[in-house]
């Protein structure tokens, strides 16, 4: 066992190298570097269109960019130029918001839809059509109504992670087998025992299973969001930095839009795995 | 300009030119000059040419009095029994400002150096107040954030105070156009695989970006096309894309050409991916782009507050008129926290020796320029090309609105207060393409053209 993990580490770097070395031979220009310029005309033009180096930087530019914004994460030159610390944070700070709502809603309204199949069955068509909805949809509407840029952007990570939660918990809810509560009603159990000790410990993995959806849904719409409303953010360093046309940069947020998209999926994992238990 | 006209010498004329704008010669020399002095000096500059117009009406009793005792000893005699300095502070210190903390919202392009500038080089400090100027994603969103308040006030691109007003894309709210930020300073611009298309003509068929329907540059680029015989509803695509977004679009061939500002142009040049086809102020030399909007509430509520902002942008803008200042201000503006592009680019774009993409170097200082005053007939102009692409539906008038949304007489009154010389009148005619434009006949204007939707 211990030895395919090993194995499989060990092929993980190898693609990774591999990888980066495609990488910068495609980025790597051609020796012939076309007709010489007017050094006066080459001074006013970008370093790409000299032909001295490719528009497209290459891993190490990447790998330069990104110890460069993790030297300092946590400058802060007023509202529009930020570390990438700061940026990260206030983006888990949105998302840990609009998420916690939608959380609050979402499983005590889930629950009480899964105890009545007549509700799950009537409110089924609305949740299913509002599910599919794109943050970038919800955006216009949100700053219409709300007229706040701050909170239209938690409204959005709200709506759009809500649904997933909802439908997983009314249907955990809704699943527990038959012989538990039947178990349950001949004891005499009162219905808030009931709800608390047999529905929600049976139904909890299938929650916590929707909750693991949804914050993945959140950390998609945070950066979709920032980039609409502007303002702080990864998604706003992203948006800014392409518009500065810094691929690298770029290339550093997607990496660290990666990474804590991970880590909050892992400690969504962990979550899971603590309260699912063996029948 | 004889904005900065010294009272005490013999050449310059005491109150308005005869024309307003355009200055003699030695006038304008005589200004140039005095621009290197501080504030401190102009203040005091306009403190005493009022004296010496209360004591000589005339001006050439004036002129003979200066001529009898020499300036010199003109000034130090008035210094005698009148407190100069005293009045001087008194004039430069207005009415105190009802709120300081303020947020000005941005586009990040050269339009609006003025209001970008003023944060960095402390205009806004100047004028006692502390603006947070935040950098916005596009301009429906700019809009979106002045409406709600989030903003107290914004760079808008010029037509659309007056869109907001008549509600047109948004409900009806009372919006100014304060002061224009810049004049001129835009490019078509083409991808570089169209280097052959250099004939308006032959554009039938490609994609355009513009920056936003209400826009300047929507406005040019429909009257270009039109004027060669190209309908710019049905011969061509025009898709609004925000300027910051637009040299990728170009690179990824998602469009074939742009009407934007020139550091998105530039950008395009200096990235290989585009050619400068021609600037806007071939069209039209001294066209407004952008301007500095804020809510009629907000400055009918705040009325101090708006005074000093007003002052702080009227200032940056004379300063950013001034090419010597121009390298200096490309700098202050290329960081990440406003335009976030390469000094180089930046520096085409302000002091106007660009490379055009084509392989050429070209040189022209007014490529940008920066002139505050809101002309109604800007206005008037705006409504008319509104009204001619279906933008306005039913009747509009045309000089009311733009009474109410152009603030010609505010910015005026203070640029008069700062010691600067404003125009005599609010409205001027002017030519697009060598058709002259008489903002008195908005509606035979729109009527006389041959392609139009209304």
């Amino acid at each position: 066992m211990k030895s395919l993990g090993v194995r499989a580490g060990l092929l993980s770097v190898l693609l990774f190298v591999a990888f980066c070395a495609l990488w910068q031979i495609a980025v790597t220009p051609s020796a012939s570097t076309g007709p010489a310029l007017d050094p006066e005309y080459a001074k006013l033009m970008g370093i790409s269109t000299v032909g001295a180096k490719s528009a497209m930087p290459g891993p190490l530019d990447v790998a330069a960019k990104l110890w460069d914004n993790l030297k300092r994460p946590f400058y802060d030159n007023g509202p529009n130029d930020k570390g990438l610390g700061l940026q990260l944070l206030y983006s888990i700070g949105r998302v840990f918001i609009g998420y916690g709502l939608a959380v609050l809603v979402a499983v005590p309204v889930g629950f009480l839809i899964g105890m009545s199949p007549l509700a799950y069955r009537a409110l089924d068509p609305f949740i299913q059509v509002l599910k599919p909805i794109s943050p970038l949809a919800w955006m216009p509407l949100a700053l219409y109504t709300i007229k706040d840029s701050a909170l239209s952007a938690i409204f959005v990570i709200f709506i759009c992670s809500v649904w997933p939660m909802l439908l997983n918990t009314a249907f955990g809810v809704g699943a527990v087998r038959k012989e538990w509560l039947n178990v349950a009603r001949t004891l005499e159990v009162g219905p808030w025992r009931r709800a608390f000790t047999v529905i929600l410990p049976a139904a909890a993995p299938t929650i916590l299973t929707g909750m693991r959806i949804s914050i993945g849904i959140a950390w998609l719409v945070i950066v979709a969001a920032e980039m609409l409303v502007g303002g702080t953010g990864i998604g706003y360093f992203v948006w800014n930095e392409w518009n500065n046309l810094s691929i690298a940069n770029v290339i550093v947020g997607i990496l660290l839009i990666g990474v804590v998209g991970m880590v909050l999926d892992l400690i969504l994992a962990r979550l899971q795995k603590r309260v699912t238990f063996p029948e | 300009m004889s904005m900065f006209s010294n009272p005490f010498s013999l050449k310059s004329k005491l109150g308005r030119c005869l024309c307003g704008r355009h200055a003699t010669p030695e006038e304008h020399a005589s200004a140039e000059r005095a621009a290197g002095l501080g504030d401190e000096a102009r203040y005091r500059d306009v403190v005493a040419s009022g004296l010496m117009r209360a004591l000589f009406p005339n001006d050439m009793k004036r002129r003979a009095f200066l001529k009898a005792v020499g300036a010199s000893t003109a000034a130090a005699a008035l210094a005698t029994f009148f407190p100069l300095d005293a009045a001087t502070e008194a004039f430069a210190a207005t009415g105190k400002p009802e709120k300081t903390d303020l947020k000005v919202g941005f586009i990040p392009i050269t339009c609006a150096t003025p209001i970008i500038m003023a944060h960095p080089m402390g205009f806004y400090t100047k004028h006692g107040l502390n603006v947070e100027v935040v950098k916005t994603a596009g301009w429906a969103v700019i809009r979106d954030k002045t409406i709600n308040k989030e903003y107290d006030a914004a760079h808008m691109l010029a037509p659309m105070p007056l869109a907001i007003s008549q509600g047109l894309g948004s409900n009806p709210i009372p919006f100014v156009t304060a002061a224009i930020e810049n004049i001129n300073g835009q490019s078509f611009t083409l991808g570089i695989k169209h280097k052959d298309k250099m004939d308006v003509k032959s554009w039938k068929g490609l994609k355009f970006a513009i920056p936003y329907d209400f826009s300047m540059h929507n406005y040019l680029l429909r009257y270009l096309l039109a004027e060669n015989g190209i309908d710019p509803d049905t011969d061509v695509q025009l898709r609004v894309v925000p300027p910051p977004e637009m040299v990728a679009n170009l690179r990824a061939e998602n469009i074939d050409g742009f009407l934007a500002p020139d550091n998105i142009a530039q950008r395009a040049v200096f990235d290989g991916v585009g050619f400068i086809h021609s600037l806007s102020k071939t069209m039209w030399d001294g066209h407004p782009c952008c301007a500095f909007a804020a809510s009629r509430e907000f400055i009918t509520t705040m009325p101090n507050t708006y005074a000093a902002l007003l002052r702080a942008i009227i200032d940056a803008t004379g300063y950013a008129s001034k090419a010597e200042n121009r390298k200096a201000i490309a700098e202050a503006i290329a960081p990440p926290a406003y335009l976030n592009a390469p000094v180089t680019v930046l520096e085409q774009v302000l002091v106007g020796k660009f490379a055009d993409g084509l392989g050429n170097i070209k040189d022209d200082p007014r490529r940008i320029d920066f002139d505050p005053f809101p002309w109604e007939s800007f206005a008037v102009w705006m409504l008319t090309q509104m009204k001619r692409w279906g933008q306005i539906k039913g009747e509009v008038d045309y000089a009311s609105v733009a009474n109410q949304v152009f603030l010609a007489t505010d910015a005026a009154k203070v640029m008069t207060e700062m010691g600067l010389t404003p125009p005599a009148t609010t409205s001027k005619s002017f030519s697009v393409m060598g058709k002259v434009f008489d903002p008195a006949k908005p509606a035979e204007y729109v009527a006389s053209f041959a392609i139009k939707r209304s």
